[in-house]
């Protein structure tokens, strides 16, 4: 026992002298988890409460002009700017570049004329086809001049399609109205009553949105619950510039030759820096965990909230951290110098959380790398998390993402312990 | 065939040994004995075999024919045990340069299998001994070449080992450092460690060696006390000797 702890003093020793390991270790992940998390934020917050600059230019001078801009506010996620209607197209166009607005809305001048016949020739069609009326000749066409949308480029596709479907949402409303007034007319000879029209209006299916998580809270999941999770795991694993040198160096300083003389097992060295640097994913995660729920309050970014079952949450820490460590090791026994260690150690972790959603989310990637992510460990890890952070889940509901995760450890340290033996080192 | 003795220190009986993926013998049928309280010189060119030789004897390689023993066990059969016998100084630093003397000596006496309160009694003496006293906490690549080597050989001694084996053990120290280092080894031998040194230092050698082998391509082509050899070819010193048995050509490897 006396040999281990030695040994683990001396890793601590060796490690706490690496200050450049250490400040990648511990300030990387940081600065990464407080980037990413602002940007995140940003965009949470333009979605759910920013409203999106729109240059509205009503030309039309009827009703349904107006009953479009008053649907168009109604929608809420607009910051609506309305503009006179004698403003030309390229005013408009030229207010956008000056970033007045990313949006504008432009209603043609007998908008209300044309919609009001459209809506007028489809009420007949309807009456032609239910029997009421005789005479097809009366359902004539007319098409309605179409809405402009100027969109600013920065706008992101996503964005647009959303702003897209709000319009066409409320110009539907619109139509939908035109038409009903035009049938109620036909059929009652009378002006449809204020009461139907508010309840046309007004009387749309609710949508209740609901956050399916495990424990039944309905909290929605903030930037915070995404990426501290996230970028926990990727420095656990980007421990391998660090550890991977350290084992690279004991073998190229002659140690390695030295320690094969004494009468101890090289396994007591494993299972030391294994221990020591399982301490250290442990201080990294604890150390973002803490930022996450204390400074990025302070910073203005949404407090990270800690999952109910701390326990499953403190053995998945662990299950990662240990394949973290297991995987920096591997890297470590099988560079011949510390600069194959240093470049392949951080350019798969980088490429095994790209393929394992962290940098992109995994419902975003193509199906052919839904079998690939299954392969990186941090795909397994992070839906653990995912599953504790975002799902409110327990230990048991993620069990079928440790075990991957634990199989895919054992099978590194299997390979870690063949390089040593065919390297003759143990 | 060579007579076995279980008391010599190291006994080699018929070594055979290939270096995995050559076609090139390093060694085929080779005997040695050395016996215990000797201080025993190994010296050949280069490539002629000396470390690959003392890396068998340390079960750094695994030979493929023969045995090797120490103090009469068998290495290949009890390698933890024969592993206790021995203390090893290596050529190249072995050691964390990060870490201080201390540090390092209470780490490899923890491997070495010694408790804390020997390793705290051995750290003192050694380091007193040596000259490390006063920079016991520092952190060693800050050292000095000649203060690098002691730490070297004090790691190696730090078990107090039956058998010393020492790989160019003053390679590119200064002469006071050579002699501290010299005078220690004597020291070590009189108390009983049999020494057993390879170096191209040949007055170093001269100085230190009570038995020398001359190894050549793999061979032992002489072996005895350095008088005996000098009467018996007819030289005057062991640098003469050693060009006469080994030839002037370049030995590259």
């Amino acid at each position: 026992m006396y040999k281990l702890w030695a040994t683990i003093k001396k890793d601590t020793s060796v490690l706490l002298r690496d200050k450049i390991g250490l400040t990648l270790m511990f300030t990387m992940p940081i600065v990464l988890a407080i980037v990413i998390t602002t940007i995140q934020n940003s965009t949470f917050e333009l979605v759910n409460n920013n409203k999106v600059p729109l240059l509205l230019c009503n030309r039309d001078t009827g009703d349904a002009g107006k009953q479009l801009v008053t649907a168009i506010t109604k929608v809420g996620m607009f910051d609506i700017k309305q503009v006179t209607e004698n403003q030309t197209n390229e005013q408009i166009i030229d207010r956008m570049h000056a970033k007045d607005a990313l949006v504008a809305v432009v209603i043609p001048a007998n908008f209300s004329a044309k919609l009001s016949a459209n809506a007028k020739s489809i009420s007949n069609k309807a009456l032609t086809n239910f029997g009421v009326l005789t005479d097809s000749t009366k359902a004539t066409s007319n098409s309605v001049e179409p809405l402009t949308l100027y969109y600013h480029p920065v706008l992101q596709t996503s964005f647009r399609l959303s702003v897209n479907g709000a319009l066409r949402s409320s110009l539907q409303l619109v139509q939908n109205k035109q038409i009903l007034k035009s049938l109620y007319f036909a059929l009652n000879q009378k002006e449809l009553p204020k009461d139907l029209e508010n309840d046309v209006v007004n009387e749309n299916v609710p949508i209740n949105e609901i956050s399916v998580s495990r424990d039944g809270s309905r909290n929605i999941p903030n930037a915070s619950q995404h990426n501290i999770p996230a970028w926990t795991i990727f420095a656990m694993f980007f421990i391998v510039i660090s550890l991977g040198s350290s084992v690279v160096r004991e073998k190229l300083n002659g140690s390695f030759v030295r320690l094969k003389t004494l009468p101890t097992n090289y396994l007591i060295a494993l299972i030391s820096k294994q221990l020591t640097y399982l301490l250290v994913t442990m201080v990294q995660a604890v150390c973002i965990f803490a930022i996450g729920i204390w400074l990025f309050p302070i910073m203005g970014l949404p407090k990270l909230n800690l999952p109910a079952d701390i326990v499953g949450l403190i053995i998945v820490l662990l299950i990662c951290g240990w394949c973290a460590v297991s995987y920096a090791i591997c890297v470590g026994v099988f560079a011949q110098t510390q600069e194959q260690a240093n470049g392949v150690g951080a350019i798969s972790i980088v490429l095994l959380a790209a393929i394992g959603g962290i940098l992109v989310p995994s419902f975003a990637m193509p199906s052919s790398f839904k079998y690939i992510m299954q392969l990186s460990p941090l795909h397994w890890a992070l839906e653990a998390f995912y599953g504790l952070f975002l799902e409110g889940g327990k230990l048991s509901d993620i069990l079928m993402n440790i075990i991957p995760l634990l199989i895919i450890t054992v099978l590194i340290q299997i390979i870690t312990l063949w390089g040593l033996k065919r390297k003759n080192l143990i | 065939m060579a007579v076995m003795n279980t008391t010599a220190a190291v006994s080699i009986e018929n070594l055979g040994f290939t270096y995995p993926g050559q076609s090139n013998v390093c060694f085929a049928n080779l005997n040695l004995q050395i016996e215990a309280g000797e201080r025993f010189g190994i010296f050949g060119p280069n490539g002629a075999g000396k470390t690959t030789l003392i890396n068998c004897m340390t079960g750094l390689l695994s030979f493929q024919e023969g045995k090797l023993s120490l103090f009469g066990q068998d290495i290949a059969a009890h390698k933890k045990e024969t592993n206790k016998l021995f203390g090893f100084v290596p050529q190249d630093f072995s050691f964390y340069q990060e870490l201080s003397p201390a540090q390092n000596l209470e780490f490899f006496g923890a491997w070495s299998g010694l408790n804390k309160q020997t390793i705290k009694q051995r750290t003192t003496e050694l380091l007193e001994v040596l000259g490390l006293a006063d920079v016991r906490d520092k952190q060693v690549h800050k050292f000095s070449g000649g203060m690098k080597r002691r730490v070297n050989l004090a790691i190696g001694v730090i078990h107090n080992p039956r058998i010393l084996f020492l790989d160019e053990p003053t390679v590119g120290v200064d002469i006071q450092t050579r002699n501290a280092i010299i005078d220690y080894l004597k020291e070590l031998n009189k108390n009983g460690t049999t020494l057993i040194y390879t170096s191209h230092q040949l007055s170093e050698a001269e100085e230190l060696c009570n038995k020398i082998a001359l190894i050549e391509a793999g061979k032992i082509i002489a072996h005895d006390t350095l008088p005996n050899l000098l009467s018996k070819h007819k030289e005057n010193g062991l640098e003469e000797l050693y060009l006469k048995l080994t030839g002037k050509s370049y030995r590259d490897e």
